[in-house]
C-alpha cells in the first residue's frame, strides 16, 4: 500500500480532516489514526517532520507539562502548601518545601509572610500525574514572586509566536515599549511599566495574527518602524511558528518552548 | 387529520410554500466566534431559525458527584430564548429541552474525545433565538462550529437536517408551516457527511420505503450543511495556508 500524504506544511486544517494515507505515516499531537487514514483532531495549522503529523491548534486551553515555566495566582492556603490557580482545568499544589529554600517552622510561622492569596508568581511545573494533580516548584533560576503590574490571558497555543524565535518577538516589544514583560507558557501575561497599554494593543495584535506569517515586521511596523538593526528577529525560513532553527527543524515545539521563555525574562 | 388554521396545501405544482422546490434547503447562514467572552462560538441559521452556541473547556466540573475520574464529561445544554417564537415561551429548563439536550449530548459524545482530561467538562450551551422549525438541527449545526473554534478535540464535525413528509411527499429542511401541519418530522445527524449517524429522531408514520428515501435525502442534505461548515471555519482564518 502506497503511503501518501494530503496536507502541506502550515495548511488550515478542520477536525476530521484527512491529513495522510497510508501507514507510513505517524499521528502526533492533534491527529488520530482512523483505520487506514490520519486524520486532524483539531483546528489548527498543520505541522509537518519527517513522518509525523501534528496539528497546532488556534485555541484550546492549556494542559499542563512537567518543566513548563507558568505564571500562576494564590488562591487558597493550606498548612502546608498553596493552592495556585494556573489557568488549566486543574489547579496546581505548590509544597512549602518546593516553594521555600529555608526551613520554616510550620507551629511559629505564617504562611502568608512568603506568598499570600492573590499573589502572582512565576512558577516552574514540577509534576503531572496521570489524574491531572499538579505540584509546583520554585526550584528554577527563573521562579520568583511577581510584585506590581498586572496580568492578562493570551491564548496558550499561541505563546510560542508570542515569544518568537529565541524570544526576539517580546525582546522586541520590550524594548520599545519599555515594559517588564513575562510570558508564562499557560498563557498568563504579566506587564509592569509606564506605557503598559501600548503593549498590552501589541499583545492582542499579535493574538490576532498569530496564524498569518510576516508577523514580525507588522509588529516591528506598529512600534514605531525599524530604527534598530534585528538580524535575529527576521523570521524562521522553515516554520515561524515552532521558534526553532534550520538545523533542529520543525516539530519541536514542546522542547524549544522551554528555552524560549528565557527570552520572556524580565528585562531589566 | 386536519388542523386549524391549516393551509390546505402544502405543495403546490412541486413548489413549497416558501417557494422552495422539494430538495432545497431554507438560506443556510453559519458563523465562528460570535461571542467574545465565550471559549469558542459559533451561529447557525437555517431561514428564519437561528441558533447561537457557546463552548466552555474543558474545564473544572461542577457538580463533582458527576465528574468521571479518567475522562471529561460532555454536557450539551439546550435552551429556547423567551423571544424565539410568537407565543413567549417560559425562560429555563423545559422537558422538550431536557430531552434535546440529552439526544445532542448523545450525538456528540461519539465525536468529542474526552480522555485526556480526567474530572473535567466541556459545557456546550445551544441558544435558539428565533425558532421556526429544526432548531435542535441549527443547534447542533452551530455546536459543532463551536466546538471547533473552542479547540476542544474531536473525529469530526457533526452535521444535520430535518427531512419530512408533507402531503404525502418526501422534503428536505421542514420549514415551519411544514412542520406544524405536515405528516412527519425527521432531524437527522450524521459524521462529517458520511453515513454514520449520530442521532435520529422522528414523529409520524412513514412507510419502510418512505423510510429509506428520507434517509438517503437526509445524508444528501448534511453533506452540504458539512460543506457550509467546513467553509465557514476555513474563512475564519482566511483559508491562508502560508506555504
Amino acid at each position: 500500500m502506497e503511503s501518501e500524504i494530503l496536507v502541506k506544511q502550515r495548511q488550515v486544517v478542520l477536525p476530521g480532516d484527512v491529513m495522510a494515507k497510508g501507514i507510513d505515516y505517524l499521528p502526533g499531537s492533534g491527529c488520530y489514526r482512523d483505520g487506514d487514514e490520519v486524520k486532524s483532531k483539531l483546528l489548527g495549522l498543520v505541522k509537518l517532520k519527517d513522518r509525523f503529523l501534528g496539528v497546532v491548534p488556534f485555541s484550546g486551553i492549556y494542559n499542563p507539562r512537567s518543566g513548563d515555566g507558568i505564571i500562576a495566582t494564590v488562591t487558597d492556603l493550606q498548612n502546608a502548601f498553596w493552592i495556585l490557580n494556573i489557568n488549566s482545568p486543574y489547579d496546581a499544589i505548590l509544597q512549602i518545601s518546593e516553594g521555600v529554600e529555608e526551613f520554616v517552622d510550620l507551629k511559629r510561622t505564617d504562611i502568608t509572610r512568603y506568598f499570600d492569596v492573590g499573589d502572582v508568581i512565576y512558577v516552574k511545573v514540577l509534576n503531572v500525574a496521570k489524574s491531572k494533580s499538579i505540584t509546583l516548584t520554585m526550584n528554577d533560576h527563573r521562579a520568583k514572586k511577581l510584585i506590581g503590574g498586572m496580568t492578562l490571558k493570551f491564548t496558550p497555543s499561541k505563546v510560542p509566536r508570542l515569544i518568537g524565535k529565541q524570544g526576539s518577538m517580546i525582546e522586541l516589544i520590550k524594548k520599545r515599549t519599555g515594559c517588564q514583560i513575562i510570558v508564562g507558557q499557560n498563557g498568563i501575561v504579566w506587564l509592569k511599566g509606564d506605557d503598559v497599554s501600548k503593549a498590552i494593543e501589541v499583545i492582542r495584535m499579535i493574538e490576532k495574527e498569530a496564524h498569518t506569517s510576516g508577523l514580525t515586521d507588522r509588529v516591528t511596523e506598529f512600534l514605531g518602524g525599524k530604527d534598530v538593526p534585528e538580524e535575529e528577529i527576521s523570521d524562521c525560513e522553515c516554520d515561524e511558528e515552532c521558534d526553532c532553527t534550520e538545523e533542529e527543524n520543525c516539530g519541536c515545539l514542546d522542547e524549544k518552548v522551554e528555552e524560549n521563555t528565557e527570552g520572556g525574562d524580565v528585562h531589566e | 387529520m386536519s388542523k386549524v388554521g391549516a393551509p390546505e396545501k402544502l405543495i403546490i405544482d412541486g413548489k413549497r410554500l416558501d417557494g422552495r422546490g422539494l430538495e432545497d434547503f431554507r438560506k443556510m447562514d453559519a458563523d465562528v466566534h460570535v461571542l467574545k467572552h465565550a471559549q469558542g462560538s459559533g451561529m447557525f441559521s437555517f431561514g428564519a431559525t437561528k441558533s447561537v452556541v457557546g463552548v466552555f473547556g474543558p474545564r473544572t466540573f461542577h457538580p463533582r458527584r458527576l465528574q468521571k475520574p479518567k475522562e471529561a464529561t460532555l454536557r450539551c445544554k439546550y435552551f429556547m430564548a423567551p423571544f424565539s417564537t410568537e407565543d413567549r415561551i417560559r425562560p429555563g429548563h423545559s422537558r422538550r429541552g431536557t430531552e434535546i439536550s440529552k439526544v445532542i449530548t448523545e450525538a456528540f459524545s461519539s465525536v468529542v474525545i474526552v480522555e485526556g482530561f480526567p474530572k473535567s467538562g466541556i459545557d456546550v450551551f445551544i441558544d435558539i433565538v428565533q425558532a421556526s422549525a429544526s432548531t435542535r438541527c441549527a443547534g447542533i449545526n452551530a455546536a459543532a462550529i463551536a466546538l471547533a473554534d473552542a479547540g476542544v478535540e474531536m473525529k469530526d464535525l457533526i452535521s444535520s437536517v430535518a427531512v419530512g413528509k408533507v402531503d404525502d411527499t418526501i422534503v428536505l429542511d421542514v420549514g415551519k408551516a411544514e412542520d406544524n401541519y405536515g405528516q412527519v418530522d425527521f432531524a437527522v445527524s450524521t459524521i462529517g457527511g458520511s453515513d454514520k449517524f449520530v442521532h435520529m429522531q422522528m414523529d409520524g408514520v412513514v412507510s419502510r420505503e418512505e423510510f429509506s428515501k428520507m434517509l438517503s435525502l437526509a445524508v444528501k442534505g448534511c453533506k452540504q450543511v458539512y460543506e457550509k461548515q467546513k467553509e465557514v471555519l476555513r474563512k475564519k482564518y482566511g483559508g491562508e495556508s502560508n506555504e
